[in-house]
């Protein structure tokens, strides 16, 4: 199992939300302070570059207008890092495909990130949450068709090597496309795709062969999309499957259960981000059942429901893994049995006023004396090619 | 199909779409197309137009209990599509009525033939951009609080409650395939064909456009300017009126509409 270093990269110093309305899409930039954002970006990047000493990977993403995310273009971030890192892979997860203009541009992109890095790269696309589409302005009932277009037309700019070619889809048209660079990575870098609660679009991502991830969720729902994805898998070998999953938690690693506690519940900031009802759920984002149920009262969102409980709740769940090593070692290993395995460990290991030297703490603690472990524990066995062929 | 509170409800093959419509009263052809919220088709008012009319209550696709195929995706698709489905009933002289979003389409089609339409009642539509770039014609629905929609909509804001807790699942799902729809149509541009202003001119028979004095969501202003862009068209305004004028001041709208309705009637 890989482990990797995620944070959204937060400005924390807003308004009290009590104050506001919400801290994604209206809050007035005028509370933002570039001369902060400025010593913020340099520290995020400064956590990421010590990920790659301590060994671990590196995951970025974007998210817009929110406090909740100042990294706005992850393909720059990834390019920064790209340079100042050596070892460790980045993965952008991801690249918002729905909300994008151009996906031969972000073709582009990646192949010039996973270039300068020498293949270092992940590329991951994701539909986007709710609230990203009053950012980007994408109508909410196209989201999906958005993002397996510009998928299939990225991938086609990737691997494309004959000169130019013709698209003509639904959303994007192109005459002569014959991208340069192109990717370090032959064929492509690995392919991302996040995913809540669709089994016909995980299923679509495990057909392709690429890597499924979710974001804080209970494990039950977690191991009915592993499972899934598991089903529809094209990889023969189970621990090549096992290597396309990923899960992310929230994660605090302290020298005590007190400090660790401490940790866990600044991190948790992200989850209570306040964000008006009408941003969390724009007509036709969800299936129509779900709003059925949202019109009875009993639907607020996607994740309001499990955000809403407690911290003790969250870690039972598995959507925060906080505590001394040997606990979060634990966690981690209640985690993989209770979801049925996975292979991939995405952490946001900063939110909120989690400082500079906390978030040090927490990584570095994880890096020695968890990361080890786990790397044993839930090591990648060969493959059995015999056992397969009977 | 029928139910006591709907005449006679059937399903008409238009292309590949499953069209639902409803016909109640009998008399000269009346087609009414129904706000986006389905709200109109409920109302007394149909019943009060059913005295003198058969009228026809098509469904457009994506609401009530219409189809709606992935390549329907524009007003233009609509409208055409809802040519088709006057040819397929093959009505004369019939007359048009669209409210809000309805309104809209019923624009759209009146610009492209009248062949069929004999006269047009346009409610609170939704459709052209009056002015520039940085003018907000119609107020953000989508981005606005659920309550704060409906001070705008609603000359009074409690004419806008309705409780949905106690309404069966099947009334519920089209509720929100209505307000899907509506999305997938008018979230970009967002509730305007960018094409339709300059082609209102092209609308040659008898237009009324009624509008709430209340409507916060597309202005009174709005509502001339679109009237202006009719040849010959008259626009009226119904006082304590919101978006749903007929909704709120069913008696002061009866005797715009009415009027109008009788006079075209004996011109005809």
């Amino acid at each position: 199992m890989y482990a990797w270093h995620f944070t959204e990269m937060p400005y924390p110093d807003h308004p009290d939300p009590d104050t506001v309305p919400s801290v994604r899409v209206s809050l007035p930039n005028k509370h933002f302070d570039p001369k902060l954002g400025a010593d913020l970006y340099n520290r995020y990047l400064d956590e990421h570059m010590l990920a790659d000493d301590l060994g671990l990977n590196i995951m970025l993403n974007e998210h817009h207008q929110t406090v909740t995310c100042l990294d706005v273009a992850a393909p720059l971030a990834a390019a920064i890092l790209a340079r100042q890192t050596s070892k460790a892979r980045i993965c952008i997860l991801g690249n918002p495909m729905a909300n994008r203009a151009d996906p031969v541009r972000i073709a582009e992109e990646m192949a010039m990130v996973d270039c300068i890095s020498r293949g270092r790269l992940d590329v991951g696309f994701v539909r986007g949450v709710p609230y990203e589409l009053f950012a980007s302005n994408t109508n909410p009932t196209q989201t999906l068709e958005r993002l397996w277009e510009g998928i299939d037309l990225c991938v086609k700019a990737w691997t494309h090597r004959e000169g130019c070619f013709n698209f003509e889809g639904k959303f994007w048209h192109k005459r002569s496309v014959n991208i340069w660079p192109t990717p370090y990575q032959q064929p492509h870098p690995p392919v991302w795709i996040t995913g809540s609660s669709d089994k016909e679009n995980i299923r679509e991502v495990a057909r392709r062969g690429f890597t499924f991830a979710m974001f804080l969720q209970p494990y039950e729902k977690v191991k009915e999309m592993f499972d899934a994805y598991r089903e529809a898998t094209i990889y023969d070998d189970p621990e090549e499957a096992r290597r396309h999953i990923a899960y992310m938690p929230l994660v605090a690693t302290g020298e005590t259960e007190e400090e660790a506690l401490g940790f866990a519940k600044k991190v948790a900031w992200y989850l209570g981000a306040k964000t008006a009802p009408q941003f969390r759920n724009p007509p036709g984002y969800v299936p129509i059942s779900f709003n059925v149920s949202a019109l009875k009262g009993g639907y607020a969102g996607r994740t309001d429901a499990v955000r809403a409980r407690g911290i003790d709740y969250l870690k039972e769940q598995g959507v925060m893994m906080f505590g001394t090593p040997d606990q979060v070692f634990e966690q981690v290993k209640a985690f993989y049995g209770h979801v049925g395995g996975f292979g991939q460990l995405l952490m946001m290991q900063q939110a909120g006023h989690l400082s500079h030297e906390e978030t040090v703490k927490s990584m570095t603690l994880f890096a020695r004396e968890v990361y080890p472990r786990i790397r044993e524990e839930f090591a990648f066995k060969p493959a059995n090619k015999g056992a397969a062929a009977q | 199909m029928a139910d006591n509170n709907s005449g006679n409800v059937e399903f008409l093959k238009i292309e590949d779409v499953d069209l639902e419509v409803e016909r109640r009263g009998a008399g000269p052809p009346l087609v009414l197309l129904d706000d986006e919220e389905g709200l109109t088709r409920e109302s007394p008012l149909v019943d009060e137009l059913a005295k003198s009319f058969e009228v026809i209550i098509p469904s457009t696709p994506g609401f009530g209990r219409s189809s709606r195929p992935d390549w329907i995706e524009t007003m233009d698709d609509i409208a055409y599509l809802m040519l088709d489905f006057l040819d397929a009933t093959g009505v004369e002289d019939a007359t048009l009525i669209g409210f809000s979003l309805g309104g809209w389409i019923a624009a759209e089609m009146a610009t492209k033939n009248v062949t069929r339409i004999g006269r047009l009642a346009l409610i609170d539509p939704y459709g052209i951009k009056v002015r520039g770039p940085w003018d907000r014609d119609t107020q953000d629905i989508w981005f606005l609080t659920k309550e704060e929609v409906q001070v705008l909509k609603y000359a009074d804001p409690k004419n806008g409650d309705i409780d949905y807790t106690e309404m069966p699942d099947e009334k519920l799902e089209v509720i929100a395939r209505n307000r899907e729809s509506f999305a997938r149509f008018c979230w970009q541009p967002y509730m305007h064909n960018p094409k339709l202003k300059r082609r209102l001119h092209r609308i040659s028979i008898p237009t009324l456009v009624i509008w709430g004095a209340a409507d916060g969501v597309i202005t009174t202003d709005y509502g001339k300017a679109y009237a202006g862009e009719i040849p010959g068209a008259r626009f009226e305004v119904i006082e304590n009126g919101g978006h749903f004028p007929h909704l709120e001041q069913p008696e002061l709208f009866w005797e715009v509409l009415g009027g109008f309705l009788a006079d075209a009637q004996q011109a005809a």
